[in-house]
């Protein structure tokens, strides 16, 4: 186990642009965090926030039309945005795995899921089958299925959770110290979604990784995260502990989102929505992306884009209030 | 239930049978969709369906709305049996139920602008003439579901909305033929997080000004008691077909009754860290749902009850009032009815 407060992964002022008829979405935008070794980083945003286009720029499996503007990705001191085809190949995987949003009907609906563990690995340079199998077996087992039964299965001989259950268990297959996963309780029923977070609370107990989970639903972040990034139209506005953020947060957004979410729990009557809607990535408004719908705007936030404040040690906060002593 | 006089719509014993075929050459079966459910809704009334996938929530909210057919059992509209309705009563009931889908992307043609799109139910039920009076109640409308300033918003398609905007037009359009009810299936399901409140709030102010009453479908148990809590209305749990629990919204969130609505409840995450982090999963015979072509036998949620008792496999429970209004169908509370 690394000692803790180790920085594994460190995002330095990404931006990162898709480009189409209208002109450039800015979908990720001069963003900054740092991922800690052995710690559940949970990234929370509505749809379009950037969140995937986040986990897929980690990865260097941006599609053709994006880019990497600028900015750097240093995974255990290495830029990531250095890095050729080749030397990305031997990260991926083996030392950064990701369970994709929708992933569920990427199972290829011919193969086995052996053949998925034999396939994933052979594409990794390893060629030893039994050993692969083994390795698979006590995954599967990790997560809870019959390893025996559920190899010689076909995908859609499947329920979605247990498809769900194999995919993370593929993404584990190399040993990764760093596993993202997009999304990957969205399309599940209550119980369903309960048994997964139950396995993430249970591999991260048992094995030394490192996760970063992404979700629009902000109590399943509250379940897993030690830490929150809060995202908004392409900005992180927000990182910090989970309880500082749901209890006491800093950033006019992540109140806003918070008071949002209709729960089981809490007072109905303090519950409400975010006036006005999401901006418009080619276009997005000037100075604080979040203004127009903000309660608490004052005259610069229509002005001039606020830096990182930090707010308490390790709480970053993206908003001109505490910059100006509020 | 303490309401009395004739009910706006009354289920009585409500079969929804689908056949199908397992694979191109399997055998038959039979899906039992909707497998007895029994409901009156009067007018002003907040319902809200909650369920997981596949209980039968969308089926039976169809069928209310007289667009799926009972394979048994009845649809009673102001007493009247739906099938047995004169051409003129059955166009009454038809106006009176609309629909708002899930998908504000697919319920709303392309082709057409937002003015087309609500101008078009109102020629057809002759609510108003060409002209003036058109493109008046148009404007009221928008107006009244927040999409202002009208004349802007009468012009575009809605490719050129959001999704929250879109779904807005889709209840204005349900409500421009003065429903007496509508039947709002999973309506925030697809739009954006921030929004979805706002939707809510939409329809229960709707609710004030004009007076329909709401069955609200959804699978979220937040959103369930956010807007039967705040209509002061009543929630009911389905499970494979049948209504399994039901009672006033804060009633059954709080103090849920049957073991399923409590393993739900339970399972549900929620923003608050310290009670969501000692979350685990509910103790269940087997996390298996059973399938819904040869559903169990008995009480329907036997196979996976930790309280299981031998007539539970026997004997289907009766929804009984364990509690003033808050209903249950669980031989736990036998002899409390
Ligand atoms: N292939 C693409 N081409 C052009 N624009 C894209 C593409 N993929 C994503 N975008 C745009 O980039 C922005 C961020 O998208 P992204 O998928 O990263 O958001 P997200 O937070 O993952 O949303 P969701 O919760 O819906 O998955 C959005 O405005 C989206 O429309
Ligand atoms: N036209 C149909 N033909 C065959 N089976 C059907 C049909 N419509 C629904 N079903 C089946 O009936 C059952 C109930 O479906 P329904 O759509 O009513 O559920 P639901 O509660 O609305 O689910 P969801 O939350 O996924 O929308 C399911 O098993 C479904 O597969
Ligand atoms: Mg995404
Ligand atoms: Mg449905």
């Amino acid at each position: 186990m690394g000692p803790e407060n180790e920085v594994i992964l460190s995002i330095r002022n990404l931006t990162v642009h898709y480009y189409g008829l209208r002109g450039a979405v800015k979908a990720v935008d001069n963003v900054s965090f740092d991922v800690m070794r052995n710690e559940v980083l949970g990234i929370v945003g509505e749809s379009g926030s950037g969140k995937s286009t986040l986990a897929l720029a980690i990865l260097r499996l941006l599609p053709p039309n994006s880019r990497i503007v600028s900015g750097s990705i240093l995974y255990n001191g290495v830029d990531l945005t250095r890095l050729n085809e080749k030397e990305m190949r031997e990260i991926r995987w083996s030392k950064i795995s990701l369970v994709p949003q929708a992933a569920l009907n990427a199972l290829n609906p011919t193969m086995s899921i052996r053949e998925h563990f034999i396939e994933t690995a052979r594409a990794h340079g390893i060629r030893d089958k039994s050993l692969v199998i083994e390795k698979s077996k006590e995954l599967l087992e990790l997560l809870r299925l019959e390893p025996r039964r559920v190899l010689s299965s076909y995908p859609h001989e499947l329920s979605g959770g247990m498809k769900q259950r194999v995919l993370i268990a593929l993404s584990l297959l190399l040993d990764p110290e760093l596993l993202i996963l997009d999304e990957p309780t969205t399309a599940l029923d209550v119980l369903t979604q309960r048994a997964i977070l139950d396995l993430l609370k249970d591999i991260k107990s048992k094995l030394n990784i490192t996760m970063i989970f992404i979700t629009h639903d902000i109590a399943v972040i509250a379940d897993l995260a030690d830490r929150v990034a809060v995202m908004y139209a392409g900005k992180v506005f927000e990182v910090g502990d989970v309880y500082t953020i749901f209890k006491s947060p800093y950033n006019p957004y992540t109140k806003a989102l918070i008071r949002s979410i209709p729960s089981i729990t809490g007072r109905v009557e303090e519950m409400k929505p975010i006036p006005g809607s999401p901006p418009d990535l080619v276009r997005p408004p000037s100075g604080c992306r979040f203004h127009p719908r903000c309660e608490e705007r004052v005259e610069i936030c229509s002005k001039k884009e606020p830096p990182y404040i930090m707010v308490r040690p390790g709480h970053y906060v993206l908003c001109w209030l505490y910059k100006l002593g509020g | 239930m303490s309401k009395s006089g004739t009910p706006l719509i009354e289920v009585r014993g409500l079969k929804v049978y689908f056949p199908v075929r397992k694979g191109l050459f399997g055998k038959k079966g039979i899906v039992k969709a909707v497998d007895g459910v029994d409901l009156k809704i009067f007018e002003g009334d907040i319902i809200t369906l909650v369920g997981e996938s596949g209980c039968g929530k969308t089926t039976l909210g169809k069928t209310i709305a007289g667009l799926l057919k009972p394979t048994e059992g009845s649809i009673l509209f102001k007493g009247k049996d739906v099938s047995k309705l004169s051409k003129k009563e059955y166009s009454e009931y038809r106006r009176s139920i609309q629909i708002v889908h899930q998908d504000p992307y697919a319920s709303l043609n392309p082709t057409k602008t937002v003015f087309q799109i609500l101008s078009y139910p109102l020629i057809k039920w002759g609510l108003a003439r060409r002209g003036s009076e058109l493109e008046e109640r148009v404007r009221e409308l928008l107006t009244l579901v927040g999409l202002t300033p009208p004349e802007e918003f009468m012009r575009k398609y809605p490719h050129q909305l959001s999704g929250g905007q879109r779904q807005r037009v889709a209840i204005a359009r349900a409500i421009s033929v003065h429903p007496r009810l509508i039947v709002a299936d999973e309506p925030i399901t697809m739009i954006d997080v921030s929004l979805r409140l706002g939707i809510l709030d939409l329809m229960l102010d709707l609710r004030k000004k004009i007076g329909t009453s709401y069955l609200f479908i959804t699978h979220d148990f937040g959103a369930a008691r956010y807007f039967s809590a705040k209509g002061g209305g009543r929630v009911a749990v389905m499970y494979l077909g049948k209504i399994i629990e039901m009672g006033p919204a804060e009633e059954v969130i709080q103090n849920p009754l049957h073991p399923y609505t409590k393993a739900l409840i339970e399972a549900v995450p929620v923003p608050d860290p310290t009670i969501s982090k000692k979350k685990r999963m509910p103790k269940l015979r087997s996390l298996d749902i059973p399938s819904p072509l040869n559903p169990p036998s008995g009480c329907k949620f036997h196979t996976r009850c930790i309280h299981y008792m031998e007539i539970c496999s026997k004997k289907e429970p009766p929804l009984i009032e364990a509690k003033p209004g808050h209903y249950v169908a669980c031989w736990l509370y036998e002899g409390r009815g």
